[in-house]
This record gives C-alpha cells, sequence and structure tokens, in this order.
C-alpha cells in the first residue's frame, strides 16, 4: 500500500481505548437487528405501538435473548456489548423522554445529577483515560 | 463567478438546539455559552452569503442502519427537520439551491469523490443546530444550504486526508459555477466529546485548542492525524471533527482566524466555533 501507516488505525489500537466501544464492521453486523429495531422508533406512531406492548413490538425484529433483556431492562451498558449504536439507542432515550445526559450517566455508572455537575466542572479528564495497556501499567 | 468567502467551524450539539427552541439561552447554564455566538451572527449577517454548504453528519435519522453512504450531497430544493424521537425541532425548512447542489454533484464526481445522490432527505440537528447557532430564530433561514453528509458514525470514517482533499475540490467546483453567489461552508461537530461508554464524558481542552490552533497555523499535521487520534484523544465521537477538514480544504492556502469561541460544558460535549477567512 502506498499509504503512509501513520493514517492507518489498527483494530487493537481502537480496541485499547478503555471504556470505549468504537462502532466497527462487527458490531454493526451484530447489532443490524437490534439497531433497526431502534431506528424504527424514529416514527411516532411506532413509539406509541412499543410503548403499549414492549415485548409483542420486539417480537417483530429477530433479537438475540440478551439483546432483548438489555432494551426490556434498558441496560444501555449491555447494549453497547452486543451491537447497539449510541446514536440509534437515543431513539429508544427518546421513546422514554431520557436526555443524552441520562444516558451517558446510567453507561458510566453515575445518576443524571452526578454526571451533569462532572460535565460542568470540564468534564471526565484524559489522563489515566487513554489505554488499556498503560492503565495496567503492562507492555504489549 | 461563485466565489467561497470563509469558513466557519462549530459543534451541532442536539441540546443546543434544545436551548433555543425552550428558550433557555440566557439560563446560567446556557448563557456564555450563548453569549459566545453573537459576534458570529454579527459576522454572518454583514458578510450576507447566498449560499451555505453544510458539512455535517447525519446520526442516524436519515440513514437508517440499511444504508450507510460515506459521503452524500443533498440536491433538493428543500430538507425538512427530521423527527429524531423527541418530534421534529421547531425551525424553518432549510432551502436547498439544487442547481448549486448538482453542478457539485457532477464536479465531485467527475473529479472522483464518489458521492451518494440526495434526491430527498430529511436532515436533523446536526445540520439545524449550525443554523440556530449563527442566524438564532429567523422566520426563514436567510441563505439557501447545500448539504453534505459524512459517515462519522460508522468506522472506518473517511480519513481527514481524504476530507481536506474533497473541500479542495468543493472550492474547484464552486470557482467554476458561473452565478455571482457569496458562499460560505460550514465544517460541524465536535469538539472533544464521548457520548456512549465508561469513558462517557470525556473532554480534552488542549487537544482541542490546538486543533483549533492549527486550522490555521499547521493544518498538514491535522490531515495527517489518524482516527484512533481522534478517538483516544477527543472521545469517540471527537472524529466528527474530520468534517472541520472538509471546510478548512475548501479555503485558500493562507486563512485568517477572525473569531473563536469555546465553552465546557454543552451537554456532553466541549463546543468549539471558529471563523476563518480567505485572505
Amino acid at each position: 500500500m502506498n499509504e503512509p501507516l501513520r493514517n492507518r488505525t489498527a483494530k487493537e489500537e481502537l480496541e485499547d481505548i478503555p471504556g470505549t466501544y468504537v462502532f466497527n464492521r462487527e458490531r454493526c453486523r451484530q447489532g443490524l437487528h437490534l439497531n433497526l429495531l431502534f431506528s424504527s422508533l424514529l416514527k411516532a406512531e411506532n413509539r406509541t405501538e412499543f410503548l403499549t406492548d414492549e415485548t409483542k413490538y420486539l417480537a417483530k425484529f429477530p433479537l438475540t435473548e440478551e439483546q432483548r433483556r438489555c432494551v426490556l431492562e434498558r441496560d444501555w451498558s449491555g447494549m453497547l456489548k452486543v451491537g447497539g449504536n449510541i446514536y440509534h439507542m437515543s431513539k429508544l432515550g427518546g421513546t422514554d423522554q431520557r436526555s443524552f445526559q441520562y444516558l451517558a450517566g446510567a453507561m458510566s455508572g453515575m445518576t443524571q445529577d452526578q454526571y451533569r455537575a462532572m460535565m460542568v466542572q470540564g468534564g471526565r479528564g484524559i489522563e489515566g483515560n487513554r489505554s488499556r495497556k498503560e492503565n495496567a501499567g503492562g507492555k504489549s | 463567478m461563485a466565489k467561497i468567502i470563509a469558513g466557519i467551524g462549530t459543534s451541532h450539539v442536539p441540546a443546543i438546539g434544545v436551548a433555543v427552541d425552550q428558550g433557555l439561552t440566557q439560563e446560567p447554564y446556557w448563557k456564555p455559552l450563548f453569549d459566545g455566538y453573537g459576534p458570529v451572527r454579527d459576522w454572518m449577517a454583514q458578510a450576507k452569503p447566498d449560499v451555505v454548504i453544510l458539512v455535517y453528519n447525519d446520526h442516524c435519522v436519515a440513514f437508517s442502519p440499511a444504508s450507510i453512504p460515506t459521503f452524500a450531497i443533498g440536491v433538493g430544493d428543500e430538507f425538512k427537520p427530521a423527527d429524531e424521537g423527541w418530534g421534529p425541532r421547531p425551525v424553518p425548512v432549510v432551502k436547498g439551491d439544487s442547481a448549486l447542489s448538482w453542478h457539485l454533484a457532477e464536479s465531485l464526481v467527475l473529479d472522483e469523490f464518489d458521492l451518494t445522490i440526495m434526491n430527498q432527505m430529511e436532515v436533523d440537528h446536526g445540520l439545524t443546530v449550525p443554523l440556530s447557532i449563527t442566524c438564532g430564530q429567523p422566520k426563514e433561514w436567510p441563505f439557501k444550504v447545500v448539504p453534505i453528509e459524512v459517515n462519522v458514525v460508522l468506522f472506518p470514517q473517511p480519513t481527514g486526508r481524504r476530507c481536506f482533499a474533497l473541500g479542495r475540490a468543493i472550492r474547484k467546483a464552486v470557482e467554476a459555477y458561473p452565478e455571482d453567489l457569496r458562499v460560505v461552508v460550514f465544517g460541524t461537530g465536535g469538539m472533544s466529546h464521548q457520548i456512549h461508554g465508561e469513558r462517557a464524558g470525556l473532554i480534552n481542552k488542549a487537544w482541542d485548542t490546538a486543533f483549533l490552533d492549527d486550522l490555521t497555523a499547521d493544518p498538514q499535521r491535522l490531515t495527517a492525524m489518524p482516527h484512533v487520534e481522534y478517538m483516544r484523544e477527543a472521545g469517540a465521537e471527537g472524529i466528527e471533527m474530520i468534517m472541520w477538514l472538509i471546510m478548512r480544504g475548501a479555503l485558500g492556502d493562507d486563512t485568517k482566524e477572525v473569531y473563536r469561541h469555546y465553552h465546557v460544558p454543552a451537554s456532553n460535549t466541549a463546543a468549539g466555533l471558529i471563523v476563518l477567512e480567505n485572505r
């Protein structure tokens, strides 16, 4: 390849970022039907139908048991681990009248108020949040 | 002939749109951010562009998981604000310049940038929030808009270098357009932010500041930056900053920074804004 190496990112480099689930080809494939479900909630009538009987609505989508559980229990971190994409997930958040800040707090183990306070203080710092390997003190 | 007179880089945080729509901009939380938008509104009122080429990303609204174009261009006469799950934003319908859009689409594809052509497309906060930031709440938006949409959601996003080169090709196309139009290019998204996972809430002011500085001081450093650096240093969703490089590429080699504003937080995000004029 003629491309200089520094402009190409390997999967391992992205997976080394702590607390992060980069939406890549594996997650895109794994989460396709889950994200199609979320996408369906862009229509107001579908939001109503979903909220009326969630289990019945979910039966329209070929989800795994774990994907189904994550949606029904609103396990936001769990959704990320079964291919959920945050932007698609936000449509479920909208259906629940939840804000992005609520979702971000839930995924990082905070209440919305705690999370909001952290952001007002300048957000989560980068030091100690760059690399799993670095944090483990090990070398590759 | 049409001419690109300036570029604007700005965040497009959805909560900024909510603050405008619900009249919260003078609340203590929002006031410092919106105070910094006054000068850019004045600048826009003076510059009076006929058209804004608005580079943004769709947040899985116009594009479902069924199709994910890397680059797309809206060529219609109008673009309606989309329902993103909370109902559509109460903002004016965005008017397109179909003739210019088609000219750009042809010129860009012939220059080997293979954009997806969107005859019909609704637009989300990624496009409408920058309009609210730069125009406030007019009855009609005071210029036409050519939307250029970029995949920043699915890895691999286009490289920064590719984005910069697309900007160059946009400039070439605009300069070949016979109508006398004053054009401003917006690059939107960012700045540092991560809205998912245990690392949600990441902000990196030093990285953001260096990015703003190097838009004029050292664009080559920015175009060489790999995906992992954006995602690690500026948060996974900080990769949106590649879209600012399309704006930068559409300007000349020699640009002058005329305004900058930076504020933390806007919801989950570091909000940045910069105005660059072609010398």
